[in-house]
């Protein structure tokens, strides 16, 4: 595959006609997982011997969770592309995804603080995953203030690149900081490639297709929030356009 | 450099010039705790490292508004930025001239206030180390804050909600290193992670605040 043809969608025309075309199958294909994917783990899935039905909480709190890190790993790469070859759709791509990473790494906490409260007896602890999940939270809201605070796009999106890739170092930092200042509560990760045993396959499959539908959820977000940003920084410039004229 | 230097330290020494504020606040911080958590001592020699390490962040982050926003506003920075010193060693001085203001006069007010705290006694020589090693990280992390915000009319808010999340890791290194050296513990490995910090962020860092002010400035 070409690599370089990917370039082609840095053009704002070309990226709304593809994404305007692909958005459908992605609402769509989102749709149908997470509603499969829900309904088979709510009431298809015996409940844990241990944990009840609270463990069906792990259809929510999983996907979200890894959407909420894989969203700010989306911005880091739109913010380089942004920096290095000054793309707007990039810079645009990456203001777009930042308030989904803010919901989504909403959803985890407070699935993770509900499903706390029975089984540890806490709705928060200050265990090394909640910690860095909430100065993850913090970081998110750092950004999109940043973003909101500056009139001139082009500045806001060199700075808020830059404090992205600088959160990223600092954040990777924090993670590692936390594990080291408290044992953790939080039990290990639930998916893992490299692991033999994930958890047990009667929620496994249910909780692959949850985050399938999760991951085109956010795709399908990320398409139309950008197109919208496309479209509002047009309307911005036209009506600037039609104030000289007149 | 050293005329740079001269010059932001005189300003800041003048009346007016906010040295002292982070003192200030930092003195009532420390003061203040005892009367809101109780007297006892057994309590506050727990809890020591952890208030004077806060205590110092806080007022790190407190004086950082007048880091740069004041050369701002007089058009300084402007004169600067074109000046044939590069941007990032103008940076790094600003960040060396608010430790020499913020930072060190806490570092040498620490030991003074963890007496009133009842910080155990071998707690002290931890305490000033790692008040030493982390407090010039935190300089330069607020100096890229400061850096972020300085186009803004009232960034202090929002420079606090950039700032904080970064200061994370020295703050939780920098007091595991105080804690720890006041019950006796071994302190090498904390040491280690927090010297590494500073190192790295006065590496690094005035860097991309370099980048991000010629941002502000364009």
């Amino acid at each position: 595959m070409n690599l370089n043809a990917l370039w082609e969608y840095a053009n704002p025309v070309k990226f709304m006609r593809t994404t305007e075309r692909m958005l459908p199958f992605f609402w769509i294909s989102a749709a149908a997982c997470l509603v499969i994917g829900l309904v088979w783990g709510f009431f298809f899935t015996p409940e844990d011997y241990r944990q009840g039905s609270t463990v069906k909480i792990i259809y929510l709190h999983v996907p979200s969770a890894l959407m909420a890190i894989n969203c700010w790993l989306m911005m880091l790469v739109t913010s380089l592309v942004w920096l290095i070859r000054r793309h707007h759709v990039s810079a645009l791509a990456a203001k777009a995804a930042a308030p989904i990473g803010i919901v989504m790494t909403l959803i985890a906490l407070a699935t993770g603080a509900i499903w706390g409260q029975p089984m540890w007896g806490t709705w928060w602890a200050w265990d090394p995953r909640l910690t860095s999940f909430l100065i993850l939270f913090l970081f998110y809201l750092g950004y999109v203030a940043l973003w909101e605070a500056i009139d001139n796009p082009d500045t806001a999106a060199d700075l808020t690149s830059v404090l992205c890739l600088v959160g990223s170092v600092f954040a990777l930092l924090s993670r590692y900081a936390v594990n080291f200042w408290n044992q953790g509560l939080h039990q290990g990760a639930s998916l893992s490639l490299d692991k033999e045993e994930n958890v047990a396959d009667v929620f496994f499959l249910p909780l692959l297709v949850c985050i399938a539908g999760f991951v085109l959820l956010f795709i399908a977000l990320v398409f139309y929030r950008t197109g919208t940003e496309i479209r509002a920084r047009r309307m911005k410039a036209l009506l600037a356009r039609e104030r000289v004229g007149a | 450099m050293i005329a740079l230097l001269s010059r932001d330290l005189k300003l800041s020494f003048r009346a007016g010039g906010g040295f002292g504020l982070g003192l200030a606040f930092f003195l009532i911080v420390t003061v203040m705790v005892p009367f809101s958590v109780g007297p006892q001592s057994s309590l506050l020699s727990t809890i020591a490292p952890g208030v004077l390490w806060l205590g110092a962040l806080l007022a790190c982050l407190l004086s950082l508004d007048r880091l740069l926003a004041l050369d701002w506003e007089d058009g300084s920075l402007d004169l600067l930025a074109t000046a044939p010193l590069p941007l990032e060693a103008v940076i790094s001085i600003k960040s060396l001239a608010h430790w020499i203001t913020t930072g060190l006069p806490l570092v040498l007010a620490a030991p003074v206030l963890g007496v009133l705290l009842n910080l155990p006694g071998p707690g002290y020589f931890w305490l000033v180390v790692s008040l030493l090693l982390g407090t010039p990280a935190l300089s330069v992390i607020g100096t890229f804050g400061a850096a972020l915000t300085v186009g803004l009319k009232r960034g202090g808010l929002l420079m606090s909600l950039l700032v904080l999340p970064l200061y994370v890791p020295t703050l939780i290194f920098g007091a595991e290193v105080a804690r720890r050296g006041a019950i006796g513990m071994e302190t090498q490995t904390p040491l280690l992670m927090l010297a590494g910090i500073t190192a790295a962020t006065i590496a690094l860092l005035p860097f991309a605040s370099a980048v991000v002010l010629r941002v502000n400035l364009r």
